[in-house]
């Protein structure tokens, strides 16, 4: 009870400084939205009901590991919408280059765009520098382009998976406006809050913030990190509603880039 | 007259302060508990001899699935079952409620319970929370005026019908049942149609899924057939399991306190060593 007044006083105060800065509520991406869209909506005036917004949400999840010398880069084929499924073998990694996929969930409309823009990105590159841009290179540049978009941003939750230019499996975890940071395995999406538990026991990894400065990547070969995220997969299409139909594997390594589909269950 | 009117103490109808409280608290930034939602798909179809119930298994807390088997099919009387959708308390309660007048109305009659006892009893006790206990139910049973199916609306209006789906499932399993429905089927048929409808809920709607559940109610006969189809099976389980090996969670200190040398013993004896 007590907590609970203490909520209130907290959020009041909140509101008034909110108000004070002439800012915009903007708890939640469905209410970012350039000030063109809606020009009614002042932090001053009435607030006007929401009936539409430009994004819609469309699930699925994401699942990087990065070893010595492999990236295993994972995502579900569903893509759906409120309780509709729209499609069950909708591929939401996208191979960037010969050492690099990105997986992405969230706004599948933002996300083509984005992939769009990245892959025009990297054609651009390669007519001027004559090679493929790196892993980590990629991973700014995704960075660049998310923040680029920082007050109407892509909705998209984004791992990045490759091999860097030392042939080690590197990960990128991002989030929707471009914070990003490499990690030893990630995990995006709907299904990111039962699948990141898992990886977190299995694979713990060391602090970024220990020195000296510790190997991000994770102990397990190649084919037991498949088993793990072929699992952990089977156990979030369990419990999750926007995660299942099939998994898409890709794995990166000195052999290149290799496919593999696992079976999801479908209801 | 006016002033007296208003001066008695108020004697009945509703009461809305803490829809208004609770709209406040909300957009203070308290979240109100969620509940359990059996986003669902229950359907029941009339027969030759009797009547079908369907229900799928899966009970959803917003987009996370928080019970993989649950029941749906409530029994009401020995003839008369209930599928329920909506938040899953209101459905459990609202039937067992009536669950209990009928036998208490069957102990004073010395007669089987008839449907539209039930149905009277159900909309009347909905129609009277204005929509608030969200029950969708489908009441289905024989009695001695025959098979009855129903659909009752969390607002207390009622359907009378021969074949019936409710739930997020409700319009997948209704496309089933509207290319496929025919008058005096048999048994084998209508349980085949009823699963059919139920499998396109699990499948095409995110709210249900999981297993099949029937009911069939014949005179003088209920079969309950709890879990009649499983068509999802998890699909893969990691070869390795999960076992932790010992030492597996790093000891970061070590402190031994003997006891003995702390506690005096000042009745009974000491324990053995």
């Amino acid at each position: 009870m007590h907590e609970n007044i203490a909520n209130i006083e907290n959020s009041k105060r909140a509101k008034k400084k909110e108000h004070a800065n002439q800012s915009r509520e903007n708890r939640n991406m469905a209410m970012m939205m350039p000030p063109r869209l809606n020009p009614t909506d002042s932090a001053s005036g009435p607030k006007q009901h929401q009936t539409w917004s430009p994004y819609d949400n469309n699930g699925g999840t994401c699942v990087a590991i990065a070893g010595a010398d492999y990236c295993v880069i994972a995502a579900d084929t569903r893509m759906s919408t409120g309780f509709s499924i729209l499609t069950r073998d909708h591929s939401k990694i996208f191979v960037i280059s010969e050492t690099c996929a990105l997986a992405s969930s969230g706004f599948q409309a933002d996300i083509s765009a984005l992939q769009k823009n990245l892959d025009a990105r990297h054609q651009t590159y390669q007519h001027q520098h004559g090679k493929q841009m790196s892993c980590p290179a990629m991973a700014q540049l995704l960075s660049n382009t998310l923040y680029y978009k920082r007050f109407f941003p892509y909705y998209a939750f984004n791992v990045l998976g490759g091999l860097d230019d030392q042939g080690k499996g590197c990960v990128y975890s991002y989030d929707a406006v471009g914070s990003y940071e490499r990690v030893g395995y990630a995990a995006q999406g709907s299904g990111m809050q039962l699948i990141m538990p898992v990886l977190d026991n299995q694979l713990k990894s060391a602090s970024p913030l220990v020195l000296p400065k510790r190997e991000t990547a994770t102990p397990l070969t190649e084919a037991e990190a498949v088993d793990l995220v072929k699992d952990t997969f089977a156990s979030a299409a369990e419990r999750d509603i926007y995660t299942g139909d099939g998994v898409e594997i890709v794995t990166i390594n000195a052999r290149g880039i290799q496919k593999q589909y696992m079976e999801l269950k479908k209801d | 007259m006016a002033e007296a009117a208003i001066a008695l103490p108020p004697k009945g109808g509703f009461n809305f302060d803490l829809c208004k409280r609770n709209a406040m608290l909300e957009k203070n930034g308290i979240a109100l508990p969620r509940f359990r939602k059996t986003g669902t798909t229950i359907v029941g179809l009339v027969f030759k001899d009797g009547v079908i119930l369907g229900a799928d298994t899966r009970a959803t807390e917003g987009e996370i699935v928080c019970d993989k088997n649950c029941e749906k099919i409530h029994y009401m009387a020995p003839n008369i079952y209930c599928c329920g959708a909506g938040t899953a308390a209101d459905t459990e309660n609202v039937t067992d409620m009536v669950r209990s007048q009928l036998e208490l109305h069957r102990y004073a009659t010395n007669r089987e319970s008839r449907v539209v006892t039930a149905l009277t009893m159900l909309k009347t006790h909905l129609f009277g929370y204005r929509g608030q206990v969200s029950a969708a139910l489908v009441l289905g049973g024989v009695d001695v005026t025959g098979p009855h199916l129903h659909t009752v609306y969390p607002h207390g209006s009622t359907d009378t019908l021969p074949f019936a789906t409710m739930g997020s499932g409700s319009l997948a399993a209704m496309s089933v049942f509207e290319s496929r429905y025919k008058e005096d089927m048999d048994k084998e048929e209508g349980m085949e149609i009823v699963s059919a409808a139920i499998c396109a809920g699990i499948f095409n709607d995110l709210g249900s899924g999981s297993n099949v559940d029937l009911c069939i109610l014949t005179k003088g006969k209920t079969e309950y057939l709890r879990n009649y189809q499983k068509p999802n099976p998890r699909s893969y389980i990691r070869s390795k399991g999960y076992d932790f090996a010992r030492g597996h969670t790093a000891i970061l200190s070590t402190r031994i306190t003997p006891l003995k040398d702390q506690v005096t013993i000042i009745e009974g004896d000491a324990m053995e060593e």
